[in-house]
């Protein structure tokens, strides 16, 4: 291998990558799916949802982390890593409160397409049940807490993208959640708006816009047509797109 | 308690010159000060620092010790180890409760008295041990927490209790060459401004030394990196945020080996170029604070720190900074957050520590007992410390010894010691297992005693816990798999719910209602938390479960029902609210969950039959 050779192996097959690019860049651009959920490809990479785990040589790492050195050898879609993902969203379901068939963000949730991707199909753990915090302050928006996932995605979009620092993570471990930048710490109290970026980027239902849940029905939305595989890299749809 | 007094909120925003990176410090003097950091002051802070109310509410949530309400007047903390509940701790805490008239975890009534236990505070040799407002007090007893209690009640400033409630013993029960060196500030620095900083680098790698606290990392290796990395400046960050249940070294060589803790760092600045230091000092250490600072005043005195150290053209300072309570805290890229003021959450790897460290500069960060290596083979040469130890692990290492033995304390032994040969020196008789290296090592039963302390057999940050045959092994794994689900910082998924999931199956094990399938799930959990956790926390919390598993296996079959299948819900427990307030309590109110030999629920005999 000489300095030049700029490729690396994904589940057997080689794959090219520009210098500095992460596993997930790589991956992604040659049109391969990782499962992950605290991953955008506009912000900086978190590593915290661990989704997107790949055996790098033999040991595991983020691929969402983890720079691309030539002549990597990587595990990704093994049946090892899919049982392993299969147990982590199982966690997720079983942490916070999560009811697919009333959700408003049904079909549209990557939560519940990455559950359907590796074949989900219980939550095997016991249900913590935890009580948390509904915030239905602000006009066009509702923080519903139970469908949080803590992968920090609003967090960085505000703060990136909107230049405004509304949210931000509070508590540690299982009580870690997002809490508002606000004196009264509630988000009508905040300078949120419906038109942030942070408005469009959960993965889940947790900060979803209100009058819009039901615009295109259960059945016909993103992922219930297509396995989030195959699906386009999801862009937050911008307000006139919605149907 | 007195009001916030804003002007002394100003002052100490003043004296942290109103910097975002000293946050953490600002919010621990605001604790000590006030009992909490209500959301007033926070939002003062927030924009005194110019840094979002989110960030302080975040970071008083994170640790431990800070809290977002006022807990009151008097704040207690009852170090609650496994070797603190084998003293007794429980009913210490039923005596405070009683005594004081407050319920563990929920203030006063009249918000003057806080009680709750915390993780294992550092005097395993002398519990059980509690904290009052930051200060120790050791070997309690029923009687002594009836007299605290009094005190408390009486109002009484901790000033006028008795000062020797407060002492804290040093047990050096065996001095190696460590124990053994009589200090002597500079001379180490002397002998290193003789070689020069790459002479001195050669012979601490020539040493073979490896960090004390666990890992093993070679020293001199991480020292090179860091001073041959690009930057603005260098850092030295020595690591007292010694947090694994069971270790006290670090807190006897601060006490009585400060110079040496100093010095070491002063050589790490000197090999790499660092003109900062800090030592992270651990919140349950806090009372070692007013020592430390008049050392290093008693130093820059010296001109052993400061400008121009003995003269030559070598400029370094050293700043304490006070932990507030997050075992996480003790992963070295953790510890850097919260140096930087922000909540202990270990860092993306790579970039590792030592080339993007403090403020993402070149930083080595080292444990307590490798820099007091570091002065000590600075002023007797890598020969000397090379005559101890093994080939992959030269050189003696500290242990803290607690638990049933008669002579618990301080051991200093040449890597490669026996277990055997360390249990016969304490006095430990009729011994059950040992766990080596705290909760995150490994625990080990009579058939192991022949093994070796050292980084290639059983490797051990310090942390020595003895458990005789009188001892349920199930509740040390309890107590330990607790300890994790509450020291999990919650970044990432397997963590932070796996700690959960853990802490569930050891306390369904305990209460009776675990069948065999539970034990090859735990197995199976533990594998994903282990494979896929962000940081050491995680990829070592399962070990109590995995350990005692593979050792004692018939201790947890003996605890499980017979049935292969066990529901998951308690129905008759959750109809006990039912119950309280319909006020029944006769037998048809009471709905048992049996499961016949097929595995299917049945109502429990005297319930649904004699209806």
């Amino acid at each position: 291998m000489n300095g030049n050779d700029f490729t690396f192996v994904l589940d057997g097959e080689n794959i090219r990558f520009e210098p500095g690019q992460t596993i997930m860049e790589a991956a992604t651009q040659a049109g391969i799916y990782i499962p992950h959920l605290c991953y955008h490809a506009d912000y900086r990479p978190r590593g915290s949802c661990k989704l997107c785990t790949v055996k790098i040589n033999g040991r595991f790492g983020s691929a969402c982390t983890m720079p691309v050195q030539p002549g990597m050898q990587i595990d990704n879609d093994t049946d090892e890593l899919t049982a392993m993902r299969r147990r982590l969203v199982q966690m997720l379901f079983v942490e916070g409160n999560h009811y697919c068939p009333h959700c408003e963000k049904s079909g549209n949730c990557q939560l519940q397409a990455v559950a359907y991707h590796v074949g989900m199909t219980d939550s095997h753990y016991p249900h913590f049940y935890p009580l948390r915090q509904l915030d239905a302050s602000h006009p066009d928006m509702l923080l519903d807490r139970d469908r949080c996932i803590a992968c920090e995605l609003c967090v960085r979009a505000s703060l990136e993208s909107d230049g405004k620092a509304v949210f931000g993570l509070a508590g540690r471990g299982s009580r870690t959640r997002v809490v508002v930048n606000s004196e009264s710490g509630l988000l009508g109290d905040s300078d949120f708006s419906a038109d942030d970026v942070a408005a469009r980027i959960c993965p889940t239902g947790a900060l979803i816009p209100k009058r819009e849940a039901y615009l295109r029905p259960i059945g016909a939305r993103q992922y219930d047509l297509r396995d989030i595989a195959h699906n386009a890299p999801p862009d937050p749809p911008s307000p006139e797109q919605m149907p | 308690m007195q009001a916030v007094d804003y002007r002394q909120i100003n002052r100490i925003l003043d004296e942290h010159r109103r910097d975002p990176l000293r946050l953490v410090q600002i919010l621990v003097r605001i604790q000590h000060d006030y009992g909490g950091c209500p959301p007033a002051v926070r939002d003062y802070i927030a924009k005194a620092v110019n840094v979002p109310q989110a960030q302080v509410h975040g970071v008083v949530e994170f640790y431990h010790f800070l809290s977002p309400e006022r807990l009151g007047d008097y704040r207690i903390y009852l170090s609650d180890n496994i070797t603190d509940r084998m003293l007794g701790n429980e009913r210490i805490m039923a005596v405070l409760q009683q005594d004081l008239q407050v319920r563990r975890g929920q203030p006063r009534a009249d918000g003057r008295v806080h009680l709750d236990y915390t993780s294992c505070t550092g005097l395993c040799d002398q519990g059980p041990a509690l904290l009052v407002n930051g200060r120790p007090i050791t070997r309690l007893t029923p009687a002594l927490a009836g007299e605290i209690a009094e005190r408390i009640n009486a109002a009484e400033p901790l000033d006028a209790w008795p000062a020797h409630w407060f002492q804290v013993e040093e047990s050096l029960r065996l001095a190696g060459p460590v124990l053994a060196a009589r200090s002597e500030p500079g001379r180490a620095l002397q002998a290193a401004f003789q070689q020069g900083p790459e002479r001195l680098l050669k012979e601490i790698d020539r040493s073979g030394l490896r960090g004390r606290g666990g890992a093993g990392f070679r020293t001199a290796l991480k020292w090179r990196v860091s001073r041959d990395a690009p930057g603005k400046a260098h850092y030295v960050v020595c690591n007292a945020d010694e947090g694994e249940p069971g270790t006290f070294k670090d807190r006897t060589l601060l006490t009585r080996f400060a110079d040496e803790v100093f010095e070491g760092m002063t050589l790490g600045a000197y090999v790499i170029g660092a003109e900062q230091g800090f030592l992270y000092l651990r919140a349950e250490y806090g009372w070692l604070y007013p020592h430390l600072v008049a050392v290093l005043a008693r130093r820059r005195a010296e001109h052993l720190l400061g400008h121009q150290i003995l003269g030559h053209d070598f400029n370094f300072d050293i700043d304490i900074h006070l932990g507030a309570g997050a075992y996480v805290a003790g992963e070295e890229s953790a510890l850097i957050e919260s140096l930087e003021g922000q909540r202990a959450v270990p860092r993306t790897r790579p970039p590792y520590t030592a080339t993007h460290g403090y403020l993402h500069q070149p930083t080595i960060c080292n444990n307590v007992e490798t820099f007091v290596k570091t002065t000590l083979i600075a002023r007797n040469g890598a020969d000397w410390f090379l005559a101890s130890g093994t080939r992959h692990s030269p050189g003696t290492k500290l242990l803290s010894v607690s638990g049933d033995v008669a002579r618990p304390g301080i051991y200093e032994y040449p890597f490669g010691v026996s277990v055997q040969t360390i249990l016969d020196a304490c006095g430990a008789t009729d011994t059950q297992a040992v766990q080596v290296g705290g909760p995150s090592g490994t625990c080990i039963t009579p058939l192991e005693f022949g093994r070796a302390i050292s980084f290639e057999d059983l490797s051990t940050g310090g942390s020595f816990m003895v458990f005789n045959r009188s001892r349920d092994m199930l509740a040390v794994v309890q107590n330990f798999t607790h300890f994790f689900a509450g020291e999990s910082c919650g970044f990432c998924t397997p963590c932070r719910v796996g700690t959960q999931l853990l802490r569930q199956s050891i306390d369904k094990i305990m209460a009776g209602h675990a069948s065999a399938r539970e034990l090859a799930d735990i197995a199976e959990t533990a594998s994903t938390i282990r494979s896929m956790s962000h940081c050491g926390l995680g990829q070592t919390c399962a070990n109590p479960l995995l350990d005692t598993l593979q050792r004692m296996r018939p201790l947890y079959e003996s605890r499980l029902t017979s049935l292969d299948f066990v529901p998951g819900f308690d129905l008759d427990g959750a109809l006990a609210p039912a119950r309280e307030l319909s006020r029944r309590d006769d037998a048809a109110a009471h709905l048992g969950q049996r499961c016949d030999e097929l595995g299917c629920i049945v109502n429990s005999e005297g319930a649904g039959a004699r209806r």
